[in-house]
């Protein structure tokens, strides 16, 4: 427990500007990296990959693209279903009609579309904001449904309109197994980690977080407000397409449209308010939290022996989320990052307080 | 010592008959003025004669109904901020207008904006030039940082910092761009003496140092007497005097209308 800064005299500006600038948080990393790629896979049960952690680490990655757009740049997006639908669907139809590429690039293609919808849709952002754009978004959710749902094509004539897919193969390697996928889904998460944590301490990231706190003043000195907020919609919509695919192909396995629902948009969205706007471990910790509360609490009764019904279990679900996202609103807008900073910086100051 | 040693180039800015309205408020009435390259010009009047109005109409966050403006030689109808940043101009606000949840290092890296040119795949991962970029412009960044010695705060966020500094950095921010022309509204508006004292100073040395020229709004007399080249004294959206500090507290309007009421 020795969280410190003292005796790390920073002698380069390049040392000072590493993602991790202190060494602990480094080992923190380290252990993270640790615990996902070697204790998990050795202690956990097949149902726990496929109930908790490859949902999460999905989710997680979707949560991290939303967190792009409404943390950082300042965007309020309730289109997050619709993105990952569009990026399961593209995913899909790449598939299916040019056979010969490999899944993986199938998966980016979807993210890519959900990119090219993403700016499409980001446009009105260029005249409306808060509120107003919220429901701008919410109007490419009811497009998406109804798109999915109507027009044969996007799901190949099936005739139920839901997609099954079999297993993904990747250069021989058949992605079939619980661990298997699990370990997909983390690499792609670790990936794309790195990717919005280097976008966002960036030039980039500067102009979107600029763009959120005031916007004339990042015109004056020179952020375009059109580049700043389409892009951050791109890269947004890229992650959540991406997560979108893998949800489809390596969690769901068959679905309908309406397993990207508006539900699962205002989810994500509560993801990111719970985790921390305007934090990349936000998303994360969002996820988990979100996805394990439901599952938490339905064990919680059978721990304590006493008995309550699922109908109960599902409003006190919603009464707790209501609660804290108003207390995560009203009192720690920066969500359980923030609490994990704290408890970062009390170690830091570990065992003294002064 | 104003006047004698200062060698003022030819003329940077021009505006020339601008008027500007908000619906029946005529917020600036037939203005024309000069700002010579390197000068320091001050704008006096009392509170809502107009000057953050003129401010705003030379970068370009409004438009004016009619006149022109003429910087560097170019003459416009009115200027896009865009345009005016990436022109050299560069400016601080009234009611500071820093990028509250981001720390001061980073307000100040984002005045480097225009002068960065990593593509999105480098910055992406970080590699070549989006990280040789950022180490160049962090040195550039901190050599402001020690100017304005805000050393202890850079990494702050402003939204924590008091008004005094947060003042200085929202000036960081502005110097960071190098600009040709900084316009500053009210830099030393609720600053105490000593405050007032240390941007005066900034302000003649950026002046000095970079031979940035320099308009700025500022309500202290003393600081304005002391700082400026030139003054021009607008009431109710009206020029009434345009002069060295000398002609301007001898000049019977501007005294009738303004120094005559302040101190
Ligand atoms: N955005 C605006 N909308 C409406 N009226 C404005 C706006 N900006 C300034 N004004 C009006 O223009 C006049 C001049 O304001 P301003 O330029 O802020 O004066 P000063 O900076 O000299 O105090 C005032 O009457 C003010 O109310
Ligand atoms: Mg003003």
């Amino acid at each position: 427990m020795f969280y410190r800064e003292a005796g790390q005299f920073k002698t380069s500006y390049k040392a000072d500007q590493a993602v991790f600038p202190i060494f602990q948080d480094k080992i923190f990393v380290a252990i993270w990296l640790f615990i996902g790629f070697v204790v998990v896979p050795m202690l956990a049960s097949e149902y726990m990959f496929r109930a908790i952690f490859i949902p999460v680490i999905i989710m997680a990655l979707a949560a991290i693209g939303l967190n792009l757009l409404v943390g950082y740049c300042g965007q309020v997006s309730l289109g997050s279903g619709a993105f990952m639908a569009v990026g399961a669907y593209a995913a899909y139809n790449f598939m299916i009609r040019v056979p010969e590429l490999n899944p993986l690039i199938c998966f980016l293609l979807g993210g890519l579309s959900a990119t090219v919808v993403g700016v499409i849709f980001g446009i009105p952002s260029l005249r409306i904001k808060g509120f107003y754009l919220a429901v701008a978004t919410l109007a490419l959710q009811f497009f998406t449904d109804w798109t999915f749902s109507r027009i044969d094509w996007f799901t190949n004539y099936t005739p139920s309109g839901s997609i099954a897919v079999q297993p993904i193969e990747v250069l021989g390697v058949v992605f079939d197994s619980p661990i298997r996928k699990y370990f997909l889904c983390l690499v792609f998460l670790v990936i794309f980690t790195i990717i919005g944590k280097n976008i966002v301490r960036g030039r980039i990231g500067r102009a979107w977080m600029a763009t959120r706190d005031m916007d004339v003043a990042a015109e004056i000195i020179g952020i375009r407000p059109v580049y700043a907020k389409l892009s951050a919609f791109a890269v947004s919509s890229f992650f959540i397409g991406v997560a979108g695919a893998l949800w489809a192909f390596v969690h769901l396995g068959s679905w309908e449209p309406l397993a990207f629902d508006i539900n699962l948009s205002f989810s994500i969205l509560f993801m990111v308010i719970i985790g921390g706007l305007g934090s990349i471990v936000g998303g994360m910790l969002g996820a988990a939290f979100i996805t394990l509360l439901p599952l938490f609490l339905n064990q919680l009764p059978v721990w304590l022996g006493i008995n309550i019904s699922t109908a109960m279990i599902s409003h006190l679900e919603f009464m707790i989320f209501g609660a804290l996202i108003i207390f995560f609103l009203a009192v720690e807008p920066l969500g359980l990052a923030r609490i994990w900073q704290i408890t970062k910086e009390k170690l830091r100051l570990w065992p003294f307080p002064h | 010592m104003n006047d004698t040693d200062r060698k003022l180039g030819p003329t940077i800015l021009k505006v020339e008959s601008i008027s500007l309205a908000f619906g029946g408020v005529k917020a600036l009435t037939n203005i024309s003025f000069e700002v010579k390259q390197h000068e320091i010009l001050a704008i006096i009047g009392p509170n809502g004669a107009g000057k953050s109005s003129m401010l705003n109409v030379i970068n370009g966050v409004y438009h004016p109904n009619a006149g022109s403006i003429t910087y560097k030689g170019n003459v416009r109808q009115q200027m896009k901020p865009y345009e005016a940043a990436s022109q050299g101009i560069a400016r601080t606000f009234q009611n500071i207008a820093l990028f509250k949840g981001m720390s001061v290092l980073d307000n100040i890296m984002t005045g480097r904006t225009l002068k960065m040119n990593a593509g999105f795949l480098a910055q992406c991962l970080h590699i070549g030039p989006a990280r040789n970029e950022e180490i160049e412009h962090r040195k550039k960044v901190e050599e402001i940082i020690d100017f304005l010695q805000i050393q202890s705060i850079r990494k702050t966020p402003v939204g924590r910092l008091p008004y005094g500094l947060q003042k200085r950095v929202e000036l960081g921010r502005a110097l960071a761009a190098e600009p040709e022309l900084l316009l500053l509204d009210e830099p030393m508006a609720g600053m105490n003496i000593e405050e007032k004292e240390d941007m005066s100073r900034f302000i003649l040395d950026v002046n000095d140092e970079f031979g940035t020229t320099i308009v700025l709004i500022e309500h202290d007399m003393g600081v304005v007497m002391d700082l400026s080249d030139r003054i021009v004294v607008l009431d109710y959206g009206k020029k009434i005097g345009d002069g060295t500090p000398t002609e301007i507290r001898n000049n019977k309007e501007v005294i009738d209308a303004y120094l005559g009421v302040s101190d």
